[in-house]
């Protein structure tokens, strides 16, 4: 049999050749594009470095967390636009876990009637867009609300209006160090406890009442130190002053269209995810750990809540990130995320596509590169050893 | 013959296991029927049949990890009914073993051991350890106590269970096919502990396909099918003179 | 109370009901809304929430609705109904946009069609299916593309990109995104598997930037900075620069599913093809990638059914969309009102998840076929 004894034939020689041929193309591709953008700016007068960052902005930006005013910079607004993501974040994966946690736990419940519902909830909530839902909220709910004047209240403590959502806002008085102080002490409290009761277990093999003790302790030493020394907080009520309510803390309706759309559609996944990773951990551990004695409270936490966490981790951060991303919808809504300001208002008024877009997807990579290096961190730490 | 009556005053304290008129359903499908059996306290049995004849169903009724809907059950003087209360005191007493080890995978094998006399007996972590140590001693892996479950073979991961069952201090062992999922070479391993626990006066109750060892080992052998206790002996008139012609078919099967 | 120790059977026990306590109706109440305190009060709460929540809901639907009428009068009147008039009304837009009426015939025969050849590709134990592939991912793009923009050759009058819109544009977008993205998601992960260090390299770099950032910033870069990588004459049309967007992103998410199969393939499979001197490509597209796409096939059902959700964000970069013709539709000064804007939403909904649901149905019946065909 003749076989080509070429160079070619060789697979050695053949990989690099085809890398070889792969750099070329690519290296092509980007240096056509580069070429080219760079005479397309240049022509229609784009700028071509990050100047921008410190030209006025000339914009008004209805929330922001840092100081901001029409006369600050491009560069402010990005910071501005980027706490504003992290915050809805920040507001958004505690509720959303909480939810889903509850609606997970629910679609196991052996209540036939709470089983169904949690179903239709994650049914229904993670087959319709999410767009469709915010708007929603945003549209449908939050704009048909009433005015200021003919609020929604709940005791006069809450507001629901169409200006957003008021709450009482906390104003800390003199006696909030003290305050501040013993919970401080509660807290280390505890934890000596925790330390101590676990040692009697292991001496004599008691138990001791952790739970009770935390709990009087996180409520009772702050009370007592609010009885000795005055009331730490007090509130500053929304009121009603002219067309508006005044005072308090105004959540306004984008950011509560947004945050309201997605908790509820990311608690649906997170539901999900809970009860798979539930029911994932074989049906004989359960069996081994009552074959032992242990009743169905000690079991779930001792046997069943640990292998069953190690399945849920990696799927619930994946949805947390997701979470983050889906807050780029907020330009739908009009709520000033970082989307919003920067790869909108501020790329529309600078024309400088490039840079802007670079700068906002570097900022999400970010994001997204920390969240899965520690996740693959943990998952190190927390594997199952095996043969 | 099978008493169906109630276990009297004085039967109580030789009585370990009692079946009294026990039926279970599946839906509507009839697993066990007109169940009647007392076990002795340090009697060996070994229960056999088909698949689907209600070998397990029955063991698995004397822990409560299946529930009888007729009839009573008594274990250790104790009715089992559906109360919380006394199946958890049940399960105290008896230690189960199952077919597929289900030993938890994220302690250790001496955690595993531990976990129940700790949080259960309320032992201290201490003692508890040392009991754990000197049974893994018993079952001859003492040195695979810092171990996760997933490191070890089949045949040592079923003696950790049989181990862990056995920290319990429980008075009743049940062994549900403990064999079944093992490979050939490992299966003489876990049948000679057993043999060794049966030898220090254990009650035990075996389901198994284990011929040999129910020769040597059982008291009693108890042949099911569909759900009915259909014949019960010695073991050698059981393997030698087969009174029931079920029984007869089944051992022509199995013993070729 | 001496007692012999053998025993033999001498009557067979009658196989009984269960006692009635534990099957019928009453049973199934019990244990499934009463079995303890906690649960039988959930079942108490869940039917009061019900009697106050569903009577309402029901009326808003039915009998409250307008089911008829010219303009948004009665609609306003009505404030406690849906507005199904409204939808009526406004079908055709909410089906084509502004494609002319007169030219319309052409995108119900492209849908047609589609649907047939998709009926077949998906359709369990079908026959054939390759032939199905091939017009799916070659045909088919031609013919449709032809049939709705127009070509002046075949005598069909050009419709411009600009009047598209509606469920058309939403089943457009997707299918595009699934025709393209699928074989170049392939590609990513052959070229994420491979030993050689600049491919891999290449396709991880690609994948995991898709992957880290939001779909809408893929939309604006596409939008606006394509046409600055290209020279003025290429500028490519408003229409294609989100689907170029939509097709890289989800090649990024298909290229994940397709690697997961290809784990999923024992290496046996590779071997076996191996030892018979079949050599890579063959390998892959004879043994390996069909076995792989049966596995994943679920998964890309369920890309599908994200991907037909995200084409919702196609608006921002000016497509008109389903959901953007609602939006539109919602402007018109004849009809709008608070009760047509939340009777659009819920149509809406509706035609989504009746879209999403029945997808993410077919996809749990493959791998439940599959799981049963593997475990022999």
């Amino acid at each position: 049999m003749e076989v080509s004894e070429t160079r070619f034939n060789d697979p050695k020689l053949r990989g690099l050749a085809y890398q070889a041929a792969l750099i070329l193309v690519l290296g092509g591709l980007i240096a056509f594009g580069v070429y080219n953008a760079y005479g397309n700016m240049i022509a229609r007068g784009i700028p071509l470095g990050f100047s921008f960052w410190n030209e006025v902005a000339g914009f008004q930006i209805n929330l922001h967390l840092i100081p901001y005013s029409a006369m600050s910079t491009y560069g402010r607004a990005f910071w501005v636009g980027l706490l504003n993501t992290l915050l809805v974040g920040a507001v958004s994966i505690p509720l959303a876990t909480a939810i889903g946690f509850a609606i997970g736990a629910a679609r196991l419940s052996p209540n036939w009637l709470l089983s169904r519902f949690a179903l239709a909830y994650t049914n229904v909530l993670r087959n319709t867009p999410l767009l469709l839902q915010l708007l929603f909220w945003y549209n449908a709910v939050l704009r048909t609300l009433p005015g200021p004047r003919e609020s929604l209240t709940l005791h006069n403590i809450v507001f629901l209006n169409n200006r957003g959502v008021f709450l009482p806002l906390p104003v800390p008085r003199q006696p909030a160090i003290s305050f501040a102080l013993s919970l401080l002490l509660a807290v280390a409290l505890v934890a000596v406890f925790r330390l101590w009761a676990k040692r009697r277990q292991e001496r004599t093999g008691a138990l001791s009442p952790v739970f009770g003790f935390a709990a009087a302790a996180m409520i009772g030493l702050p009370a007592l130190a609010a009885l000795a020394t005055g009331a730490p907080f007090s509130f500053e009520m929304p009121k009603l002053s002219g067309f508006n309510l005044k005072g308090g803390v105004q959540v306004i309706p984008e950011m509560a269209a947004l945050v309201f759309g997605l908790v509820t559609f990311t608690g649906a996944f997170i539901a999900e995810i809970v009860r798979a990773g539930i029911l994932s951990v074989p049906r004989g551990q359960f069996e081994a750990a009552g074959a032992l004695g242990l009743h169905r409270g000690l079991a779930m936490r001792l046997v069943i809540l640990p292998q069953a966490i190690r399945l849920i981790i990696p799927p619930l951060t994946s949805q947390y990130l997701n979470l983050i991303k889906n807050s780029s919808l907020a330009v739908f809504v009009g709520y000033p995320d970082l989307v919003q300001i920067f790869a909108g208002t501020v790329l529309n008024q600078t024309h400088a596509a490039v840079q802007v877009m670079a700068i906002t997807m570097a900022v999400y990579l970010a994001i997204s590169l920390l969240v899965a290096a520690a996740l693959n961190a943990y998952n190190a730490s927390q594997a199952l050893r095996e043969r | 013959m099978t008493s169906g009556e109630l276990p009297t005053r004085r039967d109580q304290d030789d009585v370990a296991i009692a079946f009294v008129g026990v039926h279970k359903w599946y839906g509507s499908f009839h697993a066990l029927r007109n169940v009647n059996l007392r076990v002795r306290r340090g009697e060996r049995i070994v229960v056999c049949g088909p698949s689907g004849s209600g070998k397990s169903t029955l063991i698995r009724c004397v822990n409560g990890l299946e529930e009888h809907q007729r009839g009573s059950i008594f274990v250790d003087g104790v009715e089992l009914t559906r109360n919380i209360r006394r199946i958890d005191e049940v399960r105290r007493e008896v230690g189960m073993v199952f077919q597929t080890f289900n030993l938890f995978p994220h302690l250790t094998v001496l955690e595993n051991c531990t976990l129940a006399p700790i949080w259960v007996r309320k032992i201290p972590r201490r003692e508890a350890e040392t009991m754990a140590m000197a049974l893994l001693e018993r079952v001859k892996i003492p040195e695979q106590a810092a171990k996760y479950p997933g490191q070890l073979s089949g045949g040592q991961q079923q003696r950790v269970a049989i181990a862990r069952a056995l920290a319990m201090s429980p008075k009743i062992m049940l062994f549900d096919e403990p064999t079944s999922s093992l490979d050939p070479e490992m299966v003489k391993e876990v049948l000679d502990t057993m043999r060794a626990l049966a030898e220090i006066g254990m009650t035990m109750i075996v389901v198994t396909h284990e011929m040999g060892f129910a020769r040597q080992v059982a008291d009693r052998v108890v042949f099911m099918d569909n759900g009915e206790i259909i014949e019960i002996n010695a073991p050698d008139p059981f393997f030698d003179d087969p009174k029931h012609e079920r029984t007869r078919l089944f051992l022509r099967q199995i013993l070729h | 109370m001496a007692q012999s120790i053998a025993y033999v059977r001498e009557s067979s026990e009658p196989e009984d009901l269960p006692p009635d306590l534990y099957q019928g109706a009453v049973a199934w109440l019990k244990t499934n809304l009463f079995s303890s305190m906690a649960s039988s009060l959930t079942t108490l709460v869940f039917v009061g929430l019900m009697i106050w929540v569903v009577p309402p809901l029901v009326a808003w639907a039915t009998t409250n609705a307008v089911w008829a009428a010219p303009d948004g009068e009665a609609c306003r009147q009505h404030q406690d109904g849906a507005c199904w008039a409204f939808i009526g009304a406004k079908f055709d837009y909410l089906r084509f946009g502004s494609y002319p009426s007169a030219e319309r015939w052409r995108v119900n025969v492209t849908e047609a069609i589609g649907g047939a050849v998709i009926l077949w590709l998906l359709w369990p134990n079908a026959r054939r299916r390759g032939i199905a592939a091939l017009l799916f991912f070659f045909a088919y793009p031609i013919l449709a593309f032809l049939l709705v923009h127009g070509s002046e050759r075949l005598g069909l009058p050009i419709v411009d990109t600009l009047l598209w819109g509606g469920m058309f544009v939403t089943l457009l977008t997707a299918l595009v995104a699934i025709v393209f993205s699928l074989p170049l998601g392939m590609l990513l992960a052959l070229g994420r598997r491979s030993q050689l260090p600049v491919v891999r390299l290449a396709a991880v770099i690609f994948i995991e930037f898709v992957r880290g950032v939001p779909f809408i910033t893929v939309l604006f870069m596409a939008n606006t900075m394509l046409p600055l990588f290209l020279p003025e004459q290429w500028t490519p049309d408003r229409l294609l620069r989100p689907l170029v967007g939509i097709v890289l992103f989800s090649a990024a998410y298909m290229a994940e599913e397709v690697r997961g199969g290809l784990q999923a393939i024992r290496r046996g499979q590779y071997e076996g093809a191996m030892a018979l001197g079949l050599h890579y490509p063959l390998m892959m597209a004879l043994v390996i990638l069909p076995q792989a796409l049966a596995v994943v096939l679920p998964g890309i059902v369920n890309n599908f059914v994200g991907l037909f959700m995200d084409t919702t964000l196609v608006s921002i970069v000016g497509m008109t969309d389903f959901l953007e013709a609602m939006n539109n539709a919602f402007k018109d000064p004849v009809w709008s009102g608070p009760s047509v804007t939340t009777t659009g939403y819920v149509f809406a909904g509706m035609v989504y998840f009746a879209f999403c649901y029945s997808m993410a149905r077919y996809s749990a019946f493959v791998e439940r076929s599959l799981a049963k065909g593997r475990s022999a």
